[in-house]
């Protein structure tokens, strides 16, 4: 990228190395992550659900136009800690992303695949001339044929790595601790919803309502058979198979009713 | 003389019970003359997956070579051997790439899903339409004369011995009634356990 103006001081990158092997600039960007809302994700035997905070900083504003966890392509859902302007950025770029890979192979990338494109997306703010790193890290939360349901974490610099649980944001090393309490590997996905919302509430400021949590899932329906054939998929719609899982936001009644429970 | 029918050759592939076959002639001509008899254009893209490419030699060896790259690069991408359904998928949308300016080859696609073992079969045009056939596929310059005597030989639900018996009479009467195909045949049969290769005696002429 050349900057105008012929370069001058901006025409290597940002992020170069300290003496003692940091790169500084992402460090201030994990900095940044942590000042963001808490996010968390947590994987189940039948699904993975991912949720978050949905802090504005007055009541005047319409929260209901805000998008915090949004869809990348039918299986995969996205939900970030940090700068909300650099995830929009992200989301959009992962979305075509997902489409370019349609138009080859007909169907949509496995989850690992797309986080690697994300998380390349990343790195590359890390290391070209004018541009800084990202200011978000990222819980991609997908369904694939080969591995089933997955949750990834990508990270400023690039890095990326699946999670049983996790959170990020201003309250996450509490969070944590209270998801290796309350995690353990049959975790069914009603149970992971609830523990979901009950570590967001530990943190939480203000009053959690269905309109301050946002909460996405992708769901194994209880019929799904993974080694049946699905005729559907020759020449299949959309390049999904028919009943298989999808990546959803819980509505705001259905966020009340799991809030009441 | 079209284009495609420059350098001669025929692919034939189909379905059985729980495997697939594909074949294909040996021919590789320059108009009416006979240049080699040892062209084989059936590749195997991973152990129960093959492609044949018949038509224009150059585009066959690099369509054969483009294939190979981009299902290298996803093997090792996505840790996992690339389905027949994905990949003739590939195929069509690198043979689309080339729309307007196509590569001279029909090819065919003949395997078993890597983790059902579901059989598969399917072809596409020079410009990647996608054929799903439940029963056979044929492509090259003896297409019409598989399509006549593969319509008559095939049925659903071959063994695979059988099924070899009756790929092969298809295309060695087929190629027969063509002067640009034939000199030679050469014929796999995909199982989930194996897969055989039988070059056949045919009419060298």
């Amino acid at each position: 990228m050349s900057a105008p103006g012929g370069g001058g001081a901006y025409s290597f990158s940002l992020t170069t190395f300290s003496p003692s092997g940091k790169l500084v600039q992402i460090e201030h960007a994990l900095a940044a992550v942590a000042q963001g809302t808490t996010s968390l994700g947590i994987k189940a035997t039948n699904g993975v659900v991912i949720a978050t905070e949905k802090k504005t900083p007055s009541p005047l504003v319409d929260d209901s136009m805000l998008e915090k966890v949004a869809m990348v392509c039918p299986n995969i859902g996205i939900v970030y800690s940090g700068m909300g302007p650099d995830f929009r950025v992200l989301v959009t770029s992962a979305r075509k992303s997902a489409q370019a890979y349609w138009k080859i192979y007909n169907e949509y990338p496995p989850t690992r695949i797309m986080v690697q494109e994300i998380a390349s997306v990343m790195q590359d703010a890390t290391q070209k001339g004018g541009v800084r790193p990202f200011g978000v890290s990222l819980l991609v939360a997908g369904w694939d044929k080969t591995r089933g349901v997955t949750l990834y974490q990508v990270d400023p610099s690039g890095s990326y790595w699946a999670w049983k649980a996790s959170a990020m944001g201003k309250n996450m090393v509490n969070a944590k601790t209270f998801l290796e309490k309350r995690y353990n590997d049959d975790i069914s996905l009603e149970d992971a919803i609830h523990t979901a919302l009950l570590t967001l509430k530990e943190g939480f400021e203000g009053q959690m309502t269905e309109k301050t949590v946002e909460i996405g899932v992708v769901q194994i329906p209880p019929e799904w058979d993974p080694n049946a054939v699905h005729e559907e998929e020759v020449g299949g719609k959309f390049g999904l198979i028919k009943g298989q899982p999808v990546f959803r936001k819980l509505s705001e009644e259905e966020v009340r009713d799991h809030l009441n429970l | 003389m079209s284009i495609l029918e420059y350098n001669g050759g025929s692919v034939v592939a189909m379905r059985g019970k729980k495997c697939v076959a594909i074949a294909g002639d040996l021919r590789l001509g320059n108009r009416n003359m006979t240049l080699a008899t040892n062209f084989e254009k059936v590749f195997p893209i991973n152990p129960k997956l093959y492609v044949g490419l018949p038509g224009l030699q150059t585009d066959v060896l690099t369509l054969k070579e483009r294939f190979r790259f981009r299902t290298n690069m996803y093997k090792m991408k996505e840790s996992r051997d690339i389905s027949p359904l994905t990949f003739a998928r590939l195929v069509a949308s690198t043979l689309y790439e080339r729309r307007w300016s196509p590569y001279f080859v029909e090819p065919v696609i003949a395997g078993l899903d890597e983790t059902t073992n579901e059989p598969f079969i399917a072809a596409t045009d020079l410009i990647g339409c996608l054929n799903f056939a439940k029963d056979f596929v044929v492509s090259g310059t003896a297409s019409d004369k598989l399509f006549g005597v593969a319509e008559a030989l095939w049925e659903p639900e071959l063994e695979s011995e059988d099924l070899f018996e009756t790929i092969s009479q298809t295309l060695l009467n087929a190629v027969d009634r063509d002067a640009l195909s034939g000199w030679g045949a050469v014929v796999h049969v995909i199982t989930a356990d194996k897969i055989i290769t039988r070059t056949l005696k045919a009419r060298m002429d």
